[in-house]
């Protein structure tokens, strides 16, 4: 029933595709056909890095229906170092091990089970950088 | 353009009504408010819904109250415009007497909201937010407020408890409200000790979920007398946008279409905010309400808690709020909130306000505010 609208947004929820005004080197995420600085149509695709930082966070005990097994996980407000901000859940963390101006990163991860069709649905959510990630993360820099 | 008046208000209790039926709760406000204006019948219905068709697998709710209330035939159109679609029915009603399309016009707010389990509630709301980007990775309305929350009391130095007066005060309104859900007060330690539904936000940080309708009947001002001795103006409607999404907003503790939609209906009265005697405002969240004050210009920035901590949001304070008990003790049937706010400042400005009348008020505002934020509707009411 939904396959259509997530085949369309595979660009976004796989690759973090994000827009650039080519006029005014404005950043959207999610990508938009109209700038909202200086409204140029000309935008072009732009590819983020994956990286982030963490700018808020919530635990959330009442997830929406299809996200049951959600219950006690963390949604986050991310800024990303192009200038973007997004919001996505956290994953493989412990809820008390994370802050704001946690360091995270980009993974593609299951998002929910659509029971009815057996759909799964995947996208992008964050993890925490940490250790040897983080240093490799640092020497390609 | 004509002025505008209301000529007659309605509502149903808020609470869990099990028994009654989305049309049974939309048609008793609608004939209330009628009644009140000593009418049968009006040239036109706007009804301000945000999901019937998610949470009763009802749409073309317009036909369906038009029908049931006894009028069929008069044109009647559905508006909406998430959490605030109560108030953006009143707008579209103010604009359509305005204009001269019709002349007695119905706005009635309405949401049943108890017949689905929460679960399905907590989705159906989360269709105000950005479907593709923040509801289908599991983001919900009461997640986005905390993250809000949270970085405003990181942002200006505030603990959860801090914002337990805006709670206190609206219980406190709520217990001589018949129509009001709750009408019981909370301690500062019934604040604390509230289960969380997203952290900061607990389940009394929040408004419930609950089902209710309210209706107003409007006319141009130079035939109000004709049908009541208490006709009220509309001085101000104003509604404003932002962007969808929380996330891509340049300055993310500032609510920008509240703040506008404020600004129109301030320029479109002459009026300045410490002219306005009382502010039904969007208590949906307590951090709704501290931005609020904020963005309508009533407290500086970052000074919206510290503004109710000073007692400043009493009935007999500076500014009084949600002097019935708000969307959080009166009750937050989504789409219907926004009417409920209309009919409680009619009622105060003809001093009908009972035990919560506000002494001496002349001048109330109303804003209503839908998803995250990201639409606001104003109004300005005054005798
Ligand atoms: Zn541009």
């Amino acid at each position: 029933m939904e396959l259509p609208r997530y085949h369309r947004l595979r660009s976004t929820f796989y690759r973090l595709q994000a827009s650039r005004c080519a006029a005014c080197q404005a950043t959207y995420f999610p990508p938009r056909p109209y700038c909202l600085h200086c409204g140029s149509r000309n935008l072009e695709e732009l590819r983020l890095s994956g990286r982030g930082r963490v700018l808020s966070l919530t635990r959330v005990y009442q997830p929406s229906r299809g996200f049951s097994d959600g219950v006690g996980t963390l949604t986050a407000l991310i800024e990303l170092p192009e200038g973007l901000r997004l919001i996505a859940q956290l994953t493989d963390v412990e809820p008390a091990e994370v802050e704001t101006g946690q360091e995270v990163e980009m993974v593609v991860r299951r998002l929910r089970t659509d029971e009815e069709q057996g759909l799964i649905v995947y996208g992008y959510k964050f993890r925490p950088v940490v250790g040897a990630r983080a240093a490799e993360g640092a020497n390609s820099a | 353009m004509r002025d505008v008046s209301i000529i007659g208000v309605g509502q149903t209790p808020v609470g869990e009504h099990w028994a009654h039926s989305l049309r049974d709760l939309g048609v008793e406000a609608t004939r209330a408010a009628l009644a009140d204006a000593g009418l049968e019948r009006p040239d036109a219905l706007f009804v301000g819904n945000m999901v019937s068709g998610l949470l009763c697998q009802q749409e073309n709710l317009a036909t369906l109250l038009a029908d049931f209330s006894g009028f069929p035939g008069i044109e009647a159109l559905k508006i909406e415009a998430a959490c605030a679609s109560g108030a953006a029915a009143v707008r579209v009603a103010q604009l359509a007497v305005a204009s001269g399309a019709h002349d007695l016009v119905v706005a009635v707010g309405i949401e049943k909201m108890t017949d689905l389990a929460i679960d399905g509630v907590t989705s159906a709301l989360a269709t105000a937010a950005d479907a593709d980007y923040e509801a289908a990775h599991g983001v919900t309305f009461t997640a986005l407020n905390a993250l809000l929350m949270r970085l405003y009391m990181e942002r200006y130095g505030y603990t959860r408890a801090d914002f337990a007066p805006f709670v206190i005060t609206a219980h406190e309104n709520a217990v001589t409200n018949p129509y009001a859900m709750f009408r019981e007060t909370v301690t500062p330690e019934d604040f604390l000790n509230s289960p969380m539904v997203a952290e900061p936000i607990s389940i009394l940080d929040s408004s419930p979920v609950c089902d209710g309708a309210a209706a107003v009947v409007l006319c141009p001002s130079d035939r109000a007398r004709s049908f009541t001795e208490q006709p009220v103006k509309i001085l101000a409607s104003a509604t404003a946008t932002d962007t969808i999404g929380l996330a891509p907003r340049k300055d993310l503790l500032w609510f920008g279409a509240a703040y506008e939609s404020a600004h129109r209906a301030y320029r479109q009265t002459g009026l300045r905010p410490e002219e306005v005697d009382f502010f039904e405002l969007h208590d949906a969240f307590t951090i709704v309400s501290a931005l609020s004050l904020e963005a309508a210009c009533f407290a500086e920035r970052g000074q919206g808690v510290r503004f109710a901590q000073e007692c400043h949001i009493h009935r007999n304070g500076k500014l009084p709020i949600c002097t019935q008990g708000g969307l959080k003790a009166r009750g937050h049937p989504v789409g219907a909130s926004g009417a409920y706010q209309i009919v409680e400042a009619v009622n105060q400005l003809r001093g009908h306000g009972g035990p919560n009348q506000v002494a001496n008020c002349r001048v109330g505002m109303a804003q209503s505010i839908g998803g995250m934020a990201s639409v606001a509707v104003t109004h300005i009411l005054g005798v």
